[in-house]
């Protein structure tokens, strides 16, 4: 019923089946079964609000959230019944915060309603009724044929037609899609591919099936039936044909394509879906803390009724002959009674729950987000890109690491492949200056001399330089366009000009690498390629590509070879290969590529096989009935492919290396230090993947290396389990690594999860090899759910390790050269993998610790508001009596004590950032969520309740002898008693604040005394003015009438210093008796950074800084004082360097520290 | 959220698409100021011992002084107290409070004759202290209308709700309204000195100057207050006096400017006390103009009750206080224990650090961290 509802609605179109048939230009058949079909328009819709459904459904969204709610049922209690406070206490702040968030988010929805308005009125050219149209991208329905010129994006999915080339090809680039930035070749079927003009489509009969719209960028099956002359002809359709809206043309004048997938049904669309949710770890811990707190509130509400009617039970009490009730009030039912006494108490006790604290939080991660794209340290300089922050929710999380599972290629190595040996029919070779050297000999060949090259070798190059799908990029941008004939301008550019583009930065390699030795690969045109070796030109025609994947781990292609033979070059990792090979030499192959792969080098196995004429028919076949089938292709085509790749002659094997990055070994050696487990997860064989281990430090040579390898069944592998569990045991005292493949780990996982667990956690270091990307987001999980729940962070640069990121508490992309993939999946992306120290040393532990600090403040500090109205409740009869007075109940938390904590969590630095980042273990001090436990919580909040108690008694103590505070003998009353509190309380509660800082910018100083400064300022103001439409004027000079007390002044400062003075004694004898490592470092750290004295932090600048240097001149004018230092700053700023180059504390990782010249270091 | 799901970044396909050629010139290198690389200058301050200590002993140094300071000022201040609620048998007021009802109209006076041991110099504060009253109690200290208070004619006519139950009487509305006013303590206290020569002399009471000045000037108004020829008869006119009163509120004094709203008696009953034990003042006496004698010179005294207010239904007190008054109030001695205790104890605690100061401060200074 609702599923009829939506569809009449349009929410969901129906599906009637797998599959979506489209006519091409819309020419529908006069006669047959032809089912109209209702696809979506190409409008994009990105926006999630309309003017009319704004309000509504932002408000809907926002009550959503639990602390939302929970303020409108208060404020909803408030106007219901008869409470102490007005329901302006409560509503004010809920609809400043209600407003702030619709306010921003209706400022991005406008702004996507613009960018969407943009897109979809993007003018574009459609073939309709014989001629070319110019209309808007959001009229292209599917089925018209759309026309889409050089450089142009496209706007739909389109299923290319026809290009100007004769063979159909365009070249694309999907760098906006996945950020591939090299050139893609897509092809359109014969058929089509000859309409290169308006008339010529016109004419065109054709219908394509294909499957309903998914998200996979790089799946599309489907087939295309081309009617010519009466008959059907039938091609199939895969990815290579489909043009993705978003990607853009490159080096073709012009395509025509059919659209297939409009408007939110394109890939891209469907792509751009919510990531879920991560919730960092201080996230859970305050909505626990707020649970108690509830718990709390609810227990004071209820003791509050009970005592109120344990109290009242006499008359007397209840309705002295001062003070009669209402007829009204009178009659009303016991029970009712008690019900709103309860909830007037819960009003009355609300704010025990800060409303800000949400906002606060919230503001506090998007600002201080900005920092970490800002960091220098975290700027890559080669490739100009700076960290990149997805999501600021999960910035704290970052301080409580515990392990880190980094893939190998790309994010450990720079994925900058150069090819270094080779081994050719059993022998090995070297590349020595551009010269193929075979082992044991040198390179003695005089220069000049043609080289010659023995029949396996160069049928070796030939493989390497034809199995693969490199694109060419030429300077001239137009070398292709007289695609027709590639050969007529074979002479017309040197070799020189051209650059190959790869998707794989193995193959690139492999093909330079073959160039440089003399067999280049020069032409790639439609199905010809063409190379030459030595100069000497060879047509090959491309029969068949059958491309890679990861779970054959090798691609293949067919060639007609130019002497019309029909051969398969195949290339692929060892253990996919080596199994199907009946010729060769395989044994010393094998050994070769061990060789390579314990040198680290990554290795291929290169083998071929010729095909007989009959052979070649029969693969065709078979290659082309998978490929055209609709359902179940892959299946098929996998079934076909294992087929054809067998009994093959094994040619070789390449050796590549992949260069460590920079700074691996120390970045890896300081997680270590800091107490975070690295694990390293690689789809690599695992000779090469314990080599690089141990080249970047992830392996100690030292080390006990543990192996868990080729487990075949599931007793073996427990067995093997055990055994490394006791050997564990028995030489504790030396480290353990553990190395792990693919296949013996998903057995582990399988049936043995506790006991392979308990040899993980017992190894220091952990590589998994031979991982699938579905098992790198298996093992994060698994780490992930064990009882001990630690913070796991993912690391990675691929789409292969997308599913780890999102699986961890915390995932980071590499921008590196596979694409954006792992980048757009990330929660934060760096350039590389050394800023992972600064990023969780330096930023992880000062948003931890600012969070933190921030949350317990805002508990304790809400704790400090409320418990005086609850005490005042035992001396007005439980009457719900409010303390305060409204107006202070309202802007406590907004105004008077909201931005020091804002302030403070975006500026604090407990410890100097150099000093973090060199003294790794100071990140053990926070880990396990430390500053969040239960025992701090209980410190904070009983602090909190002393404080409170210190403030009520203290004003009880100085009042309640009810003897007169005035020089004038006249009394005070109920609203000076509330407010001395309440001018107590805003004193201690920013000065406990001040006591936490240990980084005061000129900034803390502005906003701590000017909080005060605004208390008192704004309390003068609000009481010395009868307020017109306002029936009570409680206020009225109260706070006038306080301060003119010599009393009160002392009072508060002594009740002030009461407060704070047991803090600073505690901070004191535990710094002294028991200091942690991090307030060590503290005292080390203070005489070298050489910190401004507190006068001058509030009136040093750096030069010409904006905005402040205003402000520094001003108050250079009004203290004069200050003249003297602020110059002082300027001069030696230019003659010191940074704290980094002058002394050999730090002398461990230089180049990691910036050294632009620091300023006022020296004040 | 504030981070929400959007990301501009995520737009990019379909908005603006920079080509691999096409990358912009701009570096993305961000800016190296202070404020963005986290470098502002500041002031990093380390609670240690040896920045502690001398704020320990400068504390201690000072608030020892002031707390002895104020405990003697405190000291200084003579009191007296005189309960004369009449809960014995034996007092003299018993009677009055046992026969008391609302509607008699014969006033019910009792004598407590009382002495002072010391003379009281200056001026001499009187208050009437009331133990067990509510005053703080929500549906008491709401019950008033400021803006009647404030002479605003229209809620003179129709008091606020927040009155209820004393906003109207025989439906005519009550001014001044709400329990509140209707509570108004009114006990008539006379002082007399019994001078040695066996004469009884009336000591002159002022009522002016017990109430904020703010209050009497700006608060509280008549209404119709800035016309000339002010008649409070007139302007009170279709307005009924509060139940408990004997008097209406333009019968409260014979002098006009402390007549009506604008009575000190009632603007000081008028403010809320904080705690159902409170003090109000009630008169001040004035030392006489040649200042030689002292106000109230050592001797016996009588205090004579018009006893018109009943506290005994809610178990409570009534008393009488006379006080001297120094510039930081009445008699406190709070102030100054507190300041000599904290003071004391910051000068131990300031002992203790410098006692560990110096034993660990070595240690502390050499100790290296461990990784």
């Amino acid at each position: 019923m609702l599923r009829w509802i939506r569809q009449q609605l349009g929410f969901d179109p129906p599906h009637q089946s797998e599959t979506r048939t489209v006519y091409v230009a819309n020419r529908f058949p006069q006669h047959g079964h032809y089912v109209p079909q209702r696809f979506a328009d190409n409008r994009i819709i990105s926006s999630k609000y309309t003017i009319w459904n704004f309000v509504p459904k932002n408000l809907f969204e926002q009550f959503r959230r639990i602390a939302n709610f929970y303020f409108l049922i208060i404020f909803l209690v408030q106007l219901m019944i008869d409470t102490p406070t007005s329901p302006v206490t409560s509503g004010l702040p809920l609809f400043f915060v209600i407003t702030v968030t619709a306010i921003k988010q209706g400022y991005e929805d406008w702004l996507r309603h613009k960018a969407d308005n943009e897109v979809n009125g993007a003018p574009v050219f459609v073939v309709r009724s014989g001629s070319l149209v110019q209309t808007r991208s959001k009229n292209i329905r599917v089925g018209d044929i759309v026309r889409v010129a050089k450089d142009e994006t496209f706007p739909v999915d389109l299923v290319l037609l026809s290009s100007d080339r004769a063979d159909g090809t365009c070249h694309i680039t999907t760098a906006s899609l996945d950020g591939e930035t090299n050139l893609k070749t897509h092809y359109s079927v014969a058929e089509t591919s000859v309409c290169q003009s308006v008339s010529q489509l016109e004419s065109l009969q054709a219908v394509v099936e294909c499957q309903q719209p998914e998200a996979d960028l790089y799946r599309f099956v489907g087939r295309i039936t081309v009617t010519q002359h009466g008959e059907e002809i039938v091609r199939p359709l895969g990815p290579e044909n489909l043009l993705l809206r978003g990607a853009r043309l490159k080096n073709t004048k012009e395509i025509f394509g059919v659209a297939v997938y409009t408007g939110m049904e394109s890939k891209m669309a469907l792509n751009y879906k919510c990531k879920s949710q991560k919730r960092s770890a201080v996230e859970k811990s305050m909505n626990t803390f707020l649970i108690i707190y509830l718990g709390i509130l609810l227990f004071e509400a209820i003791l509050s009724t009970i005592l109120k009617y344990a109290w009242q039970a006499e008359d007397k009490w209840d309705e002295p002959f001062y003070n009669q009730k209402t007829e009204q009030e009178r009659n009303s039912s016991p029970i009712l009674k008690f019900i709103s006494d309860f909830l007037a108490f819960l009003v009355l006790y609300n704010f025990i729950i800060p409303i800000s604290l949400y906002v606060t939080v919230e503001m506090q991660k998007f600002l201080g987000s900005f920092f970490i794209g800002w960091d220098l340290d975290l700027y890559h300089e080669e490739s100009d890109q700076k960290a990149q922050v997805n999501t600021s929710d999960l910035n704290e999380e970052l301080g409580q690491v515990e392990y880190v599972f980094t893939d190998k290629t790309g994010t450990l190595t720079e994925n900058e492949m150069h090819f270094r040996e080779c081994s050719i029919n059993g022998t090995k070779y070297r590349e020595v200056n551009g010269k193929l050297v075979p082992e044991g000999m040198t390179d003695d060949s005089p220069d000049g001399s043609m080289p010659h090259l023995i029949g396996e070798e160069l049928l070796f190059l030939k493989a390497v330089s034809l199995c693969h799908t490199v694109q060419i990029s030429y300077d001239q941008p137009d070398c292709m366009v007289g695609g027709g004939d590639p050969f007529s301008h074979a002479n017309g550019f040197s070799s020189n000009h051209m650059e190959y583009y790869a998707s794989s930065p193995d193959e690139k390699a492999l093909v330079e690498a073959a160039k440089r030795i003399g067999v280049a690969f020069t032409c790639s045109s439609g199905d010809i390629m063409e190379i030459k070796t030595f100069g000497k030109s060879e047509r090959y025609k491309l029969l068949h590509v059958l491309e890679f994947d990861a779970d054959r781990r090798r691609m293949s292609v067919i060639l007609q070879t130019p002497s019309g033979g029909t051969v398969l070059f195949t290339k692929g990792a060892e253990s996919s290969i080596l199994p199907f090979a009946t010729g060769g030499e395989i044994e010393k192959t094998r050994l070769h590529v061990d060789e390579f792969a314990l040198k680290g080098l990554r290795t291929l196995v290169v083998a071929c096989r010729h095909f007989s004429p009959e052979e070649y028919i029969d693969v065709d076949r078979r290659l082309n009935a998978a490929r055209t089938a609709l359902q179940q292709r892959e299946e098929r085509l996998q079934e076909a492919f294992s087929y054809i790749e067998r009994d093959l002659q094994l040619l070789g094997a390449t050796g590549v290396e992949d260069k460590l990055q920079d700074k691996v070994q120390e970045t890896i050696e300081a997680l270590r230090l800091a107490g975070i487990k690295v694990w390293v997860l690689t789809g690599d064989k695992h000779e090469t993947a314990v080599s690089v281990s141990l080249s970047c430090g992830h392996f100690h040579r030292t080390m006990n290396i543990l192996e868990l390898l080729q487990q075949r069944s599931d007793n073996e592998c427990a067995e093997q389990l055990r055994i490394l569990a006791r050997r564990i045991k028995e030489d504790h005292v030396i480290q353990h690594g553990l190395v792990v493949d693919g296949a013996s780990l998903s057995l582990a996982l399988r049936e043995h999860e506790k006991l392979f667990m308990e040899v993980c956690k017992n190894c220091s270091a952990v590589l998994c090899c031979r991982m699938a990307p579905l098992q790198k987001a298996k093992v994060v999980r698994l780490l992930k759910t064990s009882p001990e729940k630690p913070i796991t962070l993912a690391i990675g640069d691929g789409a292969n390790d997308v599913s780890m990121i999102q699986e961890a508490h915390v995932g980071i992309g590499i921008m590196g050269k596979e694409g954006r993939q792992a980048v757009r999946n990330s929660d934060y992306a760096i350039a590389r993998f050394k800023f992972l120290a600064k990023l969780l040393l330096v930023h992880g532990h000062f948003y931890y610790i600012r969070i933190a600090t921030l949350v317990q403040y805002f508990f304790y500090k809400n704790v400090c508001f409320i418990t005086p109205q609850f005490l005042y409740q035992f001396f007005c009869l439980f009457s719900q009596q409010t303390l305060y007075d409204s107006v202070y109940l309202t802007l406590y938390n907004i105004c008077f004590t909201s931005l020091p904590i804002l302030v403070y969590s975006l500026f604090e630095q407990l410890v100097h950032p150099h000093v973090l980042q060199n003294k790794p273990g100071l990140y053990r001090d926070i880990s396990k969520n430390s500053l969040l436990s239960f025992r701090t919580f209980l410190y904070w909040t009983l602090l909190g309740f002393c404080h409170a108690f210190v403030f009520f008694f203290g004003s009880y103590i100085l009042m309640g002898e009810d003897t007169t505070l005035m020089g004038n003998g006249q009394m005070f009353g109920n609203w000076t008693f509330g407010t001395l509190v309440f001018t107590v309380m805003v004193i201690t509660v920013t000065l406990k604040l001040a006591l936490e800082t240990h980084f005061w910018t000129w900034m803390n100083h502005f906003v701590t005394w000017g909080s005060i400064a605004f208390y008192f300022i704004f309390s003068l103001f609000y009481g010395g003015i009868i307020w017109p439409f306002l029936h009570t004027q409680d206020m009225y000079f109260v706070f006038v009438q306080l301060l003119s007390s010599g009393s009160a002044w002392f009072a508060i400062i002594i009740i002030v210093i009461t407060c704070l003075f047991p803090d600073v004694v505690k901070k004191v004898f535990y710094r002294h008796l028991q200091p942690t490592s991090t307030q060590k470092s503290q005292s080390l750290s203070a005489p070298q950074t050489q910190a401004l004295s507190c006068v001058e932090s509030l009136c040093c600048y750096q030069h010409g800084q904006s905005g402040c240097s205003r402000l520094a001149h001003l108050l250079e004018q009004i203290t004069g004082q200050c003249q003297a230092s602020t110059n002082h700053c300027h001069t030696s700023s230019r003659n010191n360097r940074s704290w980094s180059d002058t002394e050999n504390l730090y002398s461990n990782d230089r180049s990691i520290l910036t050294l632009s010249p620091i300023e006022a270091t020296h004040c | 959220m504030m981070a929400s799901s959007y990301n501009a970044k995520d737009e990019d396909g379909h908005i603006t698409v920079t080509g691999p050629g096409g990358g912009t010139l701009r570096s993305k290198k961000p800016e190296n100021t202070a404020f963005k690389q986290q470098r502002l200058p500041a002031w990093q301050p380390i609670l240690t011992a040896g920045t502690v200590l001398p704020a320990f002993f400068i504390i201690g140094l000072i608030f020892i002084p002031i707390g002895i300071g104020l405990y003697v000022t405190s000291n200084n201040i003579k009191e007296f107290e005189v309960d004369y609620t009449g809960v014995d048998m034996s007092s003299p007021c018993f009677n009055c409070s046992q026969n008391f009802s609302w509607n008699s109209t014969t006033p019910c006076t009792c004598t407590i004759p009382f002495f002072l041991e010391q003379p009281y110099e200056s001026n001499v504060f009187m208050y009437y202290g009331l133990s067990n009253f509510y005053q703080n109690h929500r549906r008491y200290v709401k019950s008033r209308d400021d803006s009647q208070l404030n002479g605003d004619m229209t809620s003179l006519k129709e008091p606020s709700k927040e009155c209820e139950p004393y906003a109207y009487h025989d439906n005519k509305p009550i001014a001044p309204c709400g329990a509140i006013a209707n509570s108004m303590f009114n006990d008539t206290l006379e002082l007399f000195y019994n001078d040695p020569n066996g004469t009884k002399v009336q000591i002159p009471l002022t009522n002016i100057g017990i109430a904020w000045w703010t209050d009497k000037h700006v608060k509280f108004k008549n209404p119709g207050a800035g016309e000339a020829n002010q008649n409070l008869t007139a302007v009170f006119q279709g307005t009924t006096k509060p139940l408990n009163w004997r008097r209406p509120v333009y019968e409260l004094d014979a002098a006009a400017n402390n007549n009506g709203f604008i009575n000190e008696d009632f603007i000081v009953w008028m403010r809320t006390a904080a705690l159902p034990t409170f003090r109000k003042l009630y008169r001040i006496i004035k030392s006489p103009s040649n200042g030689m004698m002292p106000t109230m010179p050592r001797g016996n005294y009588t205090l004579e009750v018009v006893y018109n207010y009943p506290v005994r239904s809610f178990e409570g007190r009534k008393r009488m206080i006379l006080s001297t008054i120094s510039w930081m109030g009445g008699k406190n001695p709070f102030l100054g224990i507190a300041y000599i205790t904290v003071g004391s104890v910051c000068f131990f605690l300031g002992v203790v650090l410098l006692i560990i100061h110096h034993k660990c401060g070595n240690r502390n200074n050499s100790a290296d961290i461990s990784n």
